[in-house]
């Protein structure tokens, strides 16, 4: 019987990454103590996440453990808010330039608060670009494509 | 103690030109901004600007800077844990407990202008601490050899465990877990790229800013969404800062206390701000004649722990800038701040850059002063800061860390790799598992692997040599003393007493 949940899946979670560690460690030249290749000490710390893991899991089924539920996960939340910044990053590598990026970040990730508004949103998206190109490209001078590429290029840019 | 003049003389004319000064007000301020504003600390904040440093030329104005961004936020956290009843920071959450109550009372004033001094005295008070203590602390570190070096992170990751609230062994899983991060990229001695499944970027490992800012910047904003808390502020109950006679003198011994326990709480790793407040509010409560008048508004329980974690932010940098070991994650970045630089964090840092090294230290002394001015005068304009509701906060914090990512390597991949990291970072809040021993392990790994291969190459593979040399044995056995000792009965359910209420 699962009592503690929370130390359950952490244990679990710390086992399958131990483990994980310790494939691929095994890729690598292991080499001994005097002579340690670079598979030795990862090897050696996957070993210890994955005891430690199962000693965590093992303890959530104890009777002694605490009766502790995980809390819910809002995925809505976590989509708009990881869904933003994967967009930004996306905007950026296949050359939509800077404009475009925040517009997908903001506009994506406000969503994902309950209080959500148009208005707000909006008057975010424009202070927020403004403030950002004057801060960040103009004063900084961070090297970062504003406008998309076609736009830019047939501007002669 | 002549010498001390003349070093602290040097900091002056370093932290005292114009540029230094500018870039001191600057930090302070932003740390001030971001610790009033509840949602976001100084670790991401100083990881958001990080890359921008690389930009600024010289390492002594953006470590100025850097620095004034976290003792800053201590000032700015107690402002809100004042008025709000929220931490700003989560070293101010002790605060919040009495601080709160003096404001519904009528008298924000006074606990706000009483934070202000008693973090005022603790930051000058560790500033010299820090000037006294750090030349001899980095003389002892020019004894150490390898085995040395290995076993001090030994004990310093223990310390971060133990002090970690929570789960000793999820604490000790978390640093294991850092450490296998940190592994991530090319090993310097076979040249080898690990676990980079031949990624490019990978081969030169994960940029520290983006785990920090994925697990503290990204994970805290889903998890702060999911709570739709109200807030109740005493935002016009503003009126007569200054203190009463009697509140001065009720508060004069527990900053002394306070400055006192976060000093000493500060050098030890993993201890840091946090620690250092909650200790002191629990020592005023045990020392004071009636105890059960904490929590509802004595000025004792806002004095203590604003000094505690001013002075545990400030002496948390000694064993950084003697040692090149960092204790807290803020601390760590403040490392990579250095390496962009070309600054090898050591011993060897007071004597190759003494301007920068003084410089800072003063800088500290400085850089609290205009804290007093920026918090007391000017509190009109952080109480109208807190009127800005979260919804419109967090998409700037987003788009700010998601700037400061690509401008790490100007590469959308940074971008990306938060990502993880802030899954990672969500699903350990929902697990209980705190992340910060996490941070320090992920900065120390590959050290850490070199020092132990450089200890076992010269013993041929002996690892008796760790307990042969008398330091390295005398590092190791406290950090078992330390594991033991926590793992008593008795001592675990003080520990979870002591850190009821930090969640």
């Amino acid at each position: 019987m699962i009592k503690n949940r929370r130390d359950f899946y952490a244990g679990l979670m710390f086992m399958i990454i131990g483990v994980l560690f310790m494939i691929l460690s095994g890729q690598y030249k292991i080499g001994i103590a005097s002579k340690m290749g670079p598979g030795y000490f990862p090897l050696i710390l996957g070993g210890m996440l994955t005891f430690l893991g199962l000693f965590v899991a093992l303890g959530s089924v104890s009777k002694s453990a605490l009766k502790l539920n995980v809390e819910p996960f809002q995925l809505d939340i976590f989509v708009y808010i990881l869904g933003g910044v994967g967009l930004f990053a996306a905007a950026l590598k296949w050359d939509a330039g800077f404009i475009v990026a925040l517009l997908a970040l903001i506009l994506v990730s406000s969503k994902a608060s309950h209080e959500f508004s148009w208005r707000a949103t909006l008057i975010s998206v424009v202070v927020l670009a403004i403030a950002s190109y004057l801060v960040f490209i103009k004063e900084l001078q961070l090297q970062m494509p504003v406008l998309p590429k076609f736009i830019a290029t047939s501007l002669g840019l | 103690m002549s010498e001390l003049f003349t070093n602290l003389a040097l900091g002056f004319t370093v932290a005292g030109t114009a540029a230094n000064l500018y870039y001191c007000l600057i930090g302070v301020f932003l740390g001030t901004l971001i610790g009033v504003l509840p949602g976001i600390g100084p670790l991401a904040t100083i990881a958001m600007l990080l890359p921008i440093t690389y930009k600024m030329g010289d390492p002594t104005s953006s470590l100025i800077m850097l620095a004034g961004i976290y003792y800053g936020a201590q000032y700015g956290g107690s402002t809100t844990a004042i008025l709000v009843n929220l931490p700003g920071e989560s070293s101010s959450v002790v605060t919040a407990l009495d601080g709160y109550q003096m404001a519904r009372q009528g008298r924000a004033g006074p606990a706000l202008s009483i934070a202000a001094l008693s973090s005022f005295f603790a930051g000058t008070v560790a500033t010299f601490l820090l000037a006294a203590f750090a030349p001899p602390l980095a003389e002892l570190a020019f004894k150490f050899g390898p085995a040395e070096y290995f076993a001090l992170m030994v004990l310093g990751l223990i310390a971060a465990v133990v002090l970690a609230s929570g789960s000793i062994v999820k604490a000790l899983a978390m640093v294991i877990l850092g450490l296998l991060l940190g592994m991530i990229g090319t090993d310097v001695n076979s040249g080898v790229a690990r676990f980079s499944f031949d990624i490019p970027e990978l081969s030169d490992g994960i940029e520290f800013a983006v785990v920090a800012m994925g697990m503290f910047g990204f994970a805290e904003i889903m998890i702060n969404l999911e709570q739709r808390e109200k807030r109740e502020t005493f935002t016009n109950a503003v009126s007569g800062l200054f203190p009463t006679m009697a509140d001065l003198k009720a508060s004069f011994g527990a900053t002394l206390r306070g400055t006192a326990l976060g000093s000493v709480l500060g050098i030890l790793p993993g201890g840091g701000a946090v620690l250092a407040s909650f200790s002191a509010y629990a020592l005023e409560k045990k020392l004071s004649k009636t105890p059960e008048k904490f929590g509802t508004g004595m000025i004792q329980g806002v004095a203590a722990p604003e000094a505690a974690n001013n002075a545990g932010a400030q002496t948390s940098f000694i064993p950084m800038l003697t040692l090149g070991i960092p204790t807290t994650p803020v601390m760590a970045l403040m490392v990579a701040a250095m390496m962009i630089h070309n600054i090898q964090p050591g011993p060897q840092v007071m004597s190759s850059n003494p301007s920068l090294f003084w410089g800072l230290i003063v800088s500290m002394w400085i850089g609290n002063l205009f804290l007093v001015v920026l918090n007391l005068p000017l509190i009109g304009i952080w109480i109208k800061l807190l009127t800005v509701p979260y919804r419109v906060l967090f998409p700037a914090i987003l788009l700010f860390c998601c700037i400061g990512a690509y401008s790490l390597n100007n590469n959308p991949f940074d971008v990306f790799m938060t990502i993880p990291f802030a899954i990672l970072g969500y699903l350990f809040k929902k697990y209980d598992c705190e992340p910060a021993p996490l941070l320090l392990g992920f900065v120390l790994g590959k050290l850490m692997e070199e020092y132990l291969r450089r200890a076992l190459t010269i013993s041929r593979g002996d690892p008796m040599v760790f307990f042969q040399r008398p330091l390295s044995a005398t590092l190791l056995a406290v950090a078992f003393l330390l594991l033991v000792i926590v793992l008593l009965p008795a001592v675990k359910a003080k520990r979870q007493e002591a850190f009821q209420g930090d969640d």
